[in-house]
């Protein structure tokens, strides 16, 4: 039960891009095709389940026995950054094409907050590692939940004829809003 | 280009946040209020300013092929130092940001001043790239924050000027988006025009 209530927390009530504003940066960038948001989606949740399994063990085994728990940004980032050149490196040989597409994002989930905000959050929420994982891949699946159905949404938009200062970003992000708007019904459903 | 234009073009003709549109997260979530938004503005100033420095002495001796690795190590020291800092001294707004002072690391545009211009310059123009970069971000994070207490909660810089409440979704996250979009769009039409 607790499970259930983690995994639907994570995808609807507190959406990791449109409750938490993590993750806006690609959200904004990949979300022009649906096929492409897609493989974000997909890179960011192997990436965002392994990186909070290996900062978990690390913080607890390795941060906090020595007593330096101050270290974790940086220990963090450190990690991350190397998990995304190995997903880099894995994906470069089994999948061109998607390698491809992914082209810049790639390199930019290192900087992408919501891999090291949920690695963070699942520390400061006092998870266990199983309940970690679970969060962590439930969040993912909000983040690309978000991503897809704004790719969607701005695959019509460019039928349209939107007014030129609107044009790009700014139509994107009342989209992304009236979005946020309406998971935000979602919110009576866990505390 | 001259110092004085290496130092102002963060202010508006690259601004990061409303020309770039870079460092979008810390922008819609810090700017429930003009306080906050400042806030997060100065300690994104502070490691920006000196990650920036530190990269621009540093940046001869750091082999090519381990220079992202490097950059992301200068800038996360100053995190943590901001974070120990203001966990100290400004205990509120330290909780109010909560997890997005240690996710300054990632900001896109802390990064991106290192690699585009910390790295080939020298210590003076890269100190005022960050100064100014960091000033134009905080600028901006203060004028989003004050529309959105201004119509979210009827407020500026916390003195009330309305009774009872604002328009409520403001200063919650779809106001951030929609007001944000608005901005942009503004200064859209005025830089074209």
């Amino acid at each position: 039960m607790e499970y259930i209530i983690i995994i639907i927390s994570a995808i609807f009530v507190n959406n990791i891009v449109l409750a938490q504003f993590l993750g806006v940066c690609p959200f904004l960038g990949v979300s022009n095709k649906v096929s492409t948001s897609f493989g974000m989606a997909g890179a960011v949740t192997f990436v965002m389940v392994l990186a909070t399994m290996v900062t978990y063990l690390i913080y607890t085994y390795i941060l906090v026995k020595l007593g330096i728990a101050f270290m974790q940004t940086i220990t963090y980032i450190l990690v991350i950054a190397a998990l995304v050149q190995m997903v880099e490196i894995i994906l470069k040989k089994i999948s061109q094409p998607l390698y491809q597409a992914l082209g810049i994002f790639l390199p930019l989930i290192t900087t992408n907050c919501a891999v090291l905000g949920v690695t963070l959050l699942v520390i400061k929420k006092h998870y266990n590692l199983l309940e970690g994982v679970v969060y962590s891949a439930a969040t993912a699946i909000g983040f690309g939940l978000a991503l897809v159905i704004l790719a969607g949404i701005r695959e019509q938009l460019d039928l349209l004829n939107v007014p030129k200062g609107m044009k790009g970003a700014p139509i994107s992000l009342i989209t992304a809003g009236i979005l946020a708007l309406a998971f935000m019904g979602f919110s009576g459903i866990v505390r | 280009m001259s110092l004085a234009k290496q130092f102002t073009k963060g202010f508006f003709r690259e601004n990061p946040i409303l020309v770039l549109l870079i460092g979008m997260c810390p922008t819609l979530a810090t700017t429930t209020s003009a306080i906050n938004g400042l806030g997060m503005g100065i300690a994104t100033t502070f490691v920006l300013t000196s990650s920036n420095v530190v990269i621009s002495l540093l940046a001869k001796y750091i082999p090519d092929k381990v220079r992202i690795p490097s950059f992301i190590v200068v800038i996360a020291s100053f995190v943590t130092i901001v974070d120990l800092v203001m966990q100290a001294y400004v205990p509120g707004l330290y909780e109010t940001l909560g997890i997005f002072i240690p996710l300054i690391v990632v900001n896109c545009i802390v990064l991106a001043r290192a690699e585009a211009f910390a790295s080939k310059n020298k210590l003076l123009p890269s100190f005022l790239d960050g100064l100014g970069m960091g000033l134009g971000f905080t600028m901006a994070l203060g004028i989003l924050g004050t529309i959105r207490e201004i119509l979210g909660s009827g407020s500026v810089f916390g003195y009330k000027f309305i009774k009872g409440d604002g328009i409520l979704v403001f200063i919650l996250a779809p106001g951030a988006f929609i007001a944000l979009g608005y901005l942009i769009a503004f200064i859209n039409k005025v830089r074209k025009a």
